[in-house]
This record gives C-alpha cells, sequence and structure tokens, in this order.
C-alpha cells in the first residue's frame, strides 16, 4: 500500500505539490507513481526560471526499462530544481516526498494550487 | 483476453508486477530489476517463460522439412539444439527460435510467444509433401529457466541427470524434481543455465522446488524486464524489436545462422545470397551512450545533420552501470568506435558504435 501524505495536493499525473510558507509550490511524484515505475536512474529537469504551463510536460523520469513525463501542476516559472538528483536519481524511489523532490515552482496564480486534488481524490485515482 | 501461465498463482503471491505480453499475463518485475538482474550475474534467478511456444516435429521427414524452412543446418546430432532464423521468401525473418532434436525424427521448435499464431500458420503452410507431424504443444508445455553462475549447482540438486554430460546447446530428456522434463543448456542472457520444459500441470511443482532448492544460493524470481536487460548486455537480438519481417538476418549480423555455402535449399536462400554477395545498405550494431541519456527504441541516430540510422533496443545496462543499446546504421558507419549522435526528445546526445557483447564476464556467451 503506497502513502499519501494528507497535507499534500495531487495531480491526476501522479504528481504531489506542497505550498511553502513563502509561497512557492514543490513538486515530485507520489509513492504510487514511483513504486510503478521502479529503479530511477535518471532525471531530466527544466531550466530553472523555464516557463511552466499546468498541464505540460516539463521533465523526464528514466527508469531502467521506461521513460516517462512529469508535468507541471500548475501555471508559473520553475524557482528551483533538485541538483541532488543529477548524482543520485534514486532519491526519488527511496524518499518521493522529501529529498527525491523534483522542482519547486514559483506559481502565477495562487487559486490553481487549491483546485489541485485532495489526498482522498488522488487515493481513488491511485486505486488505494 | 490474455493467458495465464500455470504459474500465475505463484507470481501473485511473490507480489509480481504482472503486465500483459504477447497474449500472457507474466510478471514484468516483482521488485528491482536492477536486483533481479545482478542476481544473474552473480548468482542465480529463475524465470517463467511458458509463455514461449513449442511447436513438436515428428516424421522421417523432419529435418528436410526443417532444413526447408530454416537458414540454419538442421542436421545436427539427436541430443543437441542449435539457434536459427526463419525467413519469408524476401529474407524478411518470420521468427528466431530455437530447435532442439530430440531424436533422429523428432524435434522441438520454440517460438516467440508474439509469434505463435504467425509461425503456426507458417510452419504448418510449409510442410507440404514431408513426411511430418507438427503439433503446437504450447498450452500444454511450460518452461522455467534458471540462469547464473550458481545454475548447475542448483539444477544438481533437482536431477540425476549428469549435467556435465549437457553441453552448451545440448539437452537430455529426464526428471526434474520428479517430473518429465527436456532439461536443456541454452540461455539468453549471457549466463551458464538450465531450461527445464515441463508438462503445464507439473510447472508449480517444479517452480517449487527450484525456488526451495535455490534458498541456499539466494535465488531471486526473475521477470521480463531484467530478462531483457540481460539479453541486451550480450547483444541479443529480440524479435518486434530488433528483427522483424522487415529486417534481414544479414542485417542483423545472423549470418553465422544463415547456411548460403552448402547445397541446403531454404525459404529466402536467394534473397540473402544476393544480400552476401552485393552487402546491405544497413547493419546492425551496438551502441554506448558516451553522453547523459538513455536511448530507447525508435530513438533516431544522426552523424552532422544527417539521419543515418534507428535505434532498437536500449536500456541502462545494470551490471555495466551506463546505457546501451542496438540499432540499425548505414554500412559504412557500422565500425567500432564510429561516434554518432542520438536525438533524445529534441537533444543529440554523443553515442558510439560497439562491439557486442557489451558485457564480456559471463559464464556462457
Amino acid at each position: 500500500m503506497s502513502s499519501i501524505p494528507g497535507d499534500l495536493k495531487y495531480t491526476k499525473s501522479h504528481e504531489w505539490v506542497r505550498r511553502g510558507a513563502d509561497g512557492t509550490l514543490t513538486m515530485g511524484i507520489t509513492d504510487h507513481a514511483q513504486e510503478l515505475m521502479g529503479e530511477i536512474v535518471m532525471v531530466e529537469l527544466p531550466p530553472q526560471g523555464g516557463d511552466l504551463r499546468a498541464g505540460d510536460s516539463t521533465g523526464v523520469l528514466e527508469a531502467v526499462k521506461t521513460a516517462e513525463d512529469f508535468f507541471a501542476p500548475v501555471d508559473g516559472k520553475v524557482a528551483e530544481a533538485n541538483a541532488a538528483l543529477e548524482s543520485d536519481p534514486g532519491l526519488v524511489n527511496r524518499d518521493c516526498y522529501g529529498d527525491g523532490w523534483l522542482i519547486r515552482i514559483r506559481p502565477a496564480d495562487a487559486s490553481q494550487f487549491d483546485a489541485l486534488l485532495t489526498p482522498a481524490q488522488y487515493g481513488e485515482i491511485a486505486g488505494e | 483476453m490474455d493467458k495465464e501461465t500455470p504459474l500465475y498463482s505463484r507470481h501473485v503471491a511473490l507480489g509480481a508486477h504482472i503486465e500483459p505480453f504477447a497474449g500472457y499475463l507474466m510478471p514484468i518485475r516483482y521488485g528491482s530489476v536492477i536486483e533481479e538482474h545482478l542476481a544473474v550475474r552473480r548468482g542465480v534467478g529463475v524465470f517463467d517463460l511458458s509463455h514461449m511456444g513449442e511447436f513438436r516435429v515428428r516424421g522421417k521427414g523432419a529435418r528436410e522439412f526443417l532444413d526447408g524452412l530454416l537458414t540454419n543446418n538442421a542436421d545436427v546430432e539427436p541430443g543437441k539444439a542449435f539457434y536459427s532464423a526463419m525467413c519469408y521468401p524476401d529474407a524478411g525473418i518470420v521468427d528466431d527460435l530455437i530447435v532442439y532434436r530430440l531424436a533422429d525424427d523428432d524435434y522441438l521448435m520454440v517460438v516467440n510467444a508474439s509469434n505463435i499464431d504467425k509461425d503456426w500458420a507458417w510452419v504448418t503452410s510449409h510442410a507440404g509433401t514431408c513426411d511430418v507431424r507438427i503439433t503446437n504443444e504450447s498450452d500444454e508445455t511450460a518452461l522455467v529457466a534458471i540462469q547464473g553462475p550458481k545454475a548447475q549447482e542448483l539444477a544438481s540438486r533437482l536431477t540425476t541427470e549428469n549435467l556435465d554430460a549437457i553441453a552448451y546447446y545440448a539437452q537430455v530428456q529426464g526428471k526434474v524434481a520428479g517430473c518429465g522434463a527436456v532439461i536443456a543448456r541454452t540461455g539468453y542472457t549471457g549466463e551458464d543455465g538450465f531450461e527445464f520444459y515441463v508438462q503445464a500441470a507439473d510447472a508449480p511443482a517444479v517452480w517449487d522446488a527450484v525456488m526451495k532448492a535455490g534458498q541456499d544460493f539466494g535465488i531471486v524470481p526473475v521477470g521480463l524486464a531484467a530478462r531483457d536487460t540481460l539479453r541486451l548486455e550480450v547483444g541479443y537480438v529480440l524479435y518486434g524489436n530488433d528483427i522483424d519481417h522487415s529486417t534481414s538476418p544479414l542485417e542483423a549480423k545472423l549470418g553465422w545462422v544463415v547456411k548460403l555455402a552448402t547445397d541446403k535449399d531454404f525459404v529466402g536462400r536467394d534473397v540473402l545470397r544476393r544480400q552476401k554477395e552485393d552487402g546491405t545498405s544497413r547493419l546492425l550494431v551496438g551502441l554506448k551512450v558516451e553522453g547523459k541519456g538513455i536511448i530507447r527504441h525508435g530513438t533516431e541516430l544522426y552523424q552532422g545533420g544527417r539521419r543515418v540510422g534507428v535505434v532498437t533496443s536500449g536500456s541502462m545496462a545494470p551490471a555495466l552501470n551506463t546505457a546501451v543499446g542496438l540499432g540499425y546504421v548505414e554500412k559504412g558507419l557500422s565500425k567500432a568506435g564510429t561516434a554518432l549522435e542520438a536525438d533524445i526528445r529534441g537533444r543529440r546526445i554523443p553515442v558510439s558504435v560497439s562491439k557486442t557483447p557489451f558485457y564480456t564476464a559471463g559464464t556462457r556467451r
């Protein structure tokens, strides 16, 4: 049974989003998604300052056998990409809600965060 | 509706990730692909390959029939096996397969699961006037394989057959865990190993015996994902990825199983002879990724601004910790060391043509 922390928001495409005190949003992929993919051996992240549009592919996770895009949960700009994944992409598997985060976003419209899925709604999608 | 192999409940109990593959619900991985892969390189792994197709060809005309159908020579001694391509008249590949000569007039063809129906139609339509009886035993036959440096030690606990007497690419008919089996030594991972062809009803007992005896060797069940990375590391082709109707065995560098020098006549021979004389315009080569990235089936290859080929298989190679692949390139670019670029989602990364196998430390080639 994969974990779905109660204090995060989620997308249909298996991303999680956390709002920080400074209004930036941190995102990653869910435990369910990392478990489905298996060992992640490479991560392609967007450049800092790059524009994001909700629902657009913004990076790629490469597992041994497959590659999967991940998608921007909201409109905005990339505030930071997780540089630690360069040398240790396995962080996504080991700590997907913590050190294995993907990018931090400066959102264009704060209300888009509120409209994301609740843990309960995501739980239904993830088949829990 | 996808079929279950006789070991489906074992895979479920082991918590396997199961997906449809070639019409069967197959274990893709049980846990970590990398751990499964390395278990086969360092110890021993067990595979359920019951999805593979088995055709039995019996009768006085069996050898003659197979010699007319297959590119390789069917006239091996009873007890031996051979790898072969089976071609269309245009030299495109119907399938690649392993054939066991069980007795003078008794052969077992093992074909790819995805090709069972197509192969059956092809094989039976060529029987013509040959004195053969061909039966499709795919549903009644299960296949449990063990691969890895510890495979022989493990197999010796399951059978009283003299395993030293089974050479690479040979087989005996005997008993495994008390069940009648064809015990073969023909693998697809670059390691030593044994395949147990058994009756479907016996498969769970054989699997359980392998798992129990394997405990002492740290045995790991291995899914299709690691089977694919294992075969890719040693440069073996996969039907549907690297070879198919649009490729010939000579393009795929399988010339060693195409017997043109003999007077054996077989389907596709004329075109293959012409290809041998004139050369083919492209060749399958090994590819090593020099930059950061992973090449996959369909990735296009460039030299300068010119498209010069396409990747047909690609993955991380767990025992090498680098990304490798196979692909077709223009003939002039097939030399090891040739520098190319792969287009990964619009980004060009350097790759180089490489000799295969990529992984050379296996216990078998």
